[in-house]
């Protein structure tokens, strides 16, 4: 039963599946990126209070939901590869973090513009905003530690656990806008029962939100199969894998 | 459907467009900036084993 | 002769105290600094009595911030450079106890201090001085709680080249929650309201920390040691 545990720990295993799985990811996360952003863009109709420009969701959202993604796929995989002393976790790590950072910025980016005509501001200190700023913070330390290090392996660590204790975080900005009255508004999505957003709205929403995570699955893998050259450069297995 | 009024996203445009903007060029930049990061990876193994082989010939 | 935890700890706590009070310059240095930062504030922006009131939480928050970043590279360096804390991780006494009391010295000498100088800066800031008991309270937790979160981060960079750098990048994302509260509830103070849920969640931010953080600077002291 954990034999695909234990060969996800076997750098060439990675390396060929990764391999394998990047233009699937990136052929459904073109087409549903695509579609989604027509419907969102064209279809949908316009909102009621926000008319247009509530748009902008089919991008941010997204965003914001994959910057927190992101950053709980390294924090587990820097957890799994401290606790099993499996290195292709730190690899997974080392891969998701400039993505995650990415999709960090796109988030407070898109959000401060989406801001500016819905609140008046382009941007407010309020509990989700500033919360989503300290994860672009933690990003940038976890990025900066990781190369501090003259062993690889130590900085794997350090930056591992420091992932982990950033982890805290993630579920404050999940429930910010629960615990304190935000300008920004609650959960829309990721509600049980139903989500308060009509359908013809919600399906490319969802849609964006699974091609996004199809995307963030292509990027890592492309970048992983880089993290795991790097680290196995000395192995015998590589020789045969450049050739290909 | 592709009037006016689409392109002035009902007198949002200039927060809209540039949104969508920013997050394209945000993909793009992670595919361009992964494949890169590969690119630098497979050619610096190669020299890596080229030079081994070199060592040991 | 083997030692008890309780005594390990009072041993590595009065070590610690006593190589502190030997170099009273740098007991006295972060000091001198929060009362500069605080004073630069009020020169840079306003010298408006009613101003600097507002403003004063923050910029008392802000000062104790950087002043106990300052000294928190000094937690494990000085044992680093010599060996000394090596021969603590190889002593067979758990590390937590020892992790333990060296934070809880350095904040006695760090924290505690910035806490008992509090009321001259306040007076600077033009805070009530109704409001002294829940800024005094409220700093204490706060720098308890930075002294354990420095802590991990003291562990991660102790031997790194440009650490001190590292150090703050890292610790201050993590203590920006504390900032918020801590100052809010100086905040409330001031203007009267109730400062109980503020002062709540100060100090359970302060448990959880005081808790966990120890668990994790000494798994980051077991990373960059072994």
């Amino acid at each position: 039963m954990w034999t695909w545990f234990y060969r996800l720990a076997s750098p060439p295993y990675v390396y060929r599946v990764a391999a394998g799985l990047t233009p699937w990811f990136l052929t459904l996360a073109a087409i549903a990126i695509g579609c989604g952003l027509i419907a969102g863009l064209v279809f949908a109709p316009p909102d009621y209070q926000q008319g247009d420009a509530f748009r902008i969701i089919y991008v941010h959202a997204p965003s914001a939901w994959l910057s927190l993604f992101a950053y709980i796929t390294m924090a587990l995989a820097g957890g799994i590869a401290l606790i099993w002393r499996i290195k292709m976790g730190h690899a997974v790590a080392a891969a998701s973090a400039p993505i995650g950072a990415s999709f960090t910025l796109a988030a407070l980016v898109t959000g401060s513009l989406w801001g500016r005509p819905m609140w008046g501001t382009y941007w407010a200190w309020d509990p989700r905003l500033t919360s989503e700023l300290i994860l672009l913070f933690l990003y940038v330390g976890v990025m900066a530690l990781r190369p501090a290090f003259e062993d690889p392996g130590r900085g794997d660590r350090a930056a591992a656990l420091l992932s982990i204790v950033g982890v805290v975080n993630v579920p404050i900005i999940k429930y910010s806008v629960v615990w304190w009255n935000s300008l920004h508004q609650g959960a829309t999505v990721a509600k049980l029962g139903k989500p308060s957003m009509p359908g013809s709205m919600l399906w490319p929403l969802l849609t964006m939100f699974l091609g996004f995570m199809l995307f963030y699955g292509a990027v890592l893998c492309i970048r992983l199969r880089g993290e795991v050259l790097n680290r196995e450069r000395q192995a015998m297995w590589v020789r045969e894998a450049l050739k290909s | 459907m592709i009037s006016s009024s689409f392109w002035s996203m009902g007198g949002y445009a200039r927060y809209v467009w540039p949104c969508v903007a920013f997050v394209c060029t945000v993909l793009a930049w992670n595919l361009w900036s992964a494949l890169r990061y590969f690119a630098a990876a497979r050619q610096r193994a190669a020299r890596a084993l080229a030079m081994a082989a070199s060592d040991s010939a | 002769m083997s030692v008890g935890v309780w005594e390990a700890f009072v041993l590595v706590l009065r070590r610690e105290l006593c190589l502190s009070f030997r170099r009273p310059d740098q007991l006295i240095q972060p000091l001198v600094f929060f009362l500069i930062v605080t004073t630069l504030f009020p020169l840079g922006l306003s010298v408006q009595l009613s101003l600097l009131r507002e403003m004063a939480p923050g910029v008392l928050w802000v000062a104790a911030l950087l002043a106990s970043l300052l000294s928190l590279d000094a937690l494990f360096k000085s044992d680093a450079d010599d060996g000394t804390l090596e021969q603590l991780v190889l002593s067979g006494q758990g590390l937590y106890v020892i992790v333990l009391a060296k934070t809880l010295a350095h904040w006695l000498v760090s924290g505690a201090a910035l806490v008992l100088v509090s009321p001259v800066v306040g007076t600077a800031l033009a805070i009530p001085v109704t409001a002294f008991a829940t800024m005094m309270l409220s700093l204490g937790l706060g720098t308890l709680t930075l002294s354990w979160l420095g802590a991990i981060g003291a562990g991660l960079t102790v031997g790194l080249k440009r650490g001190n750098v590292l150090l703050s990048l890292i610790v201050l994302p993590l203590a920006m929650p504390l900032l918020i509260f801590g100052a809010g509830a100086t905040d409330r103070a001031i203007s009267g309201t109730s400062v109980a849920g503020a002062l709540y969640l100060l100090g359970a931010l302060c448990v959880l920390t005081c808790t966990l953080a120890p668990f994790a600077a000494t798994a980051a002291l077991r990373i960059t040691l072994e």
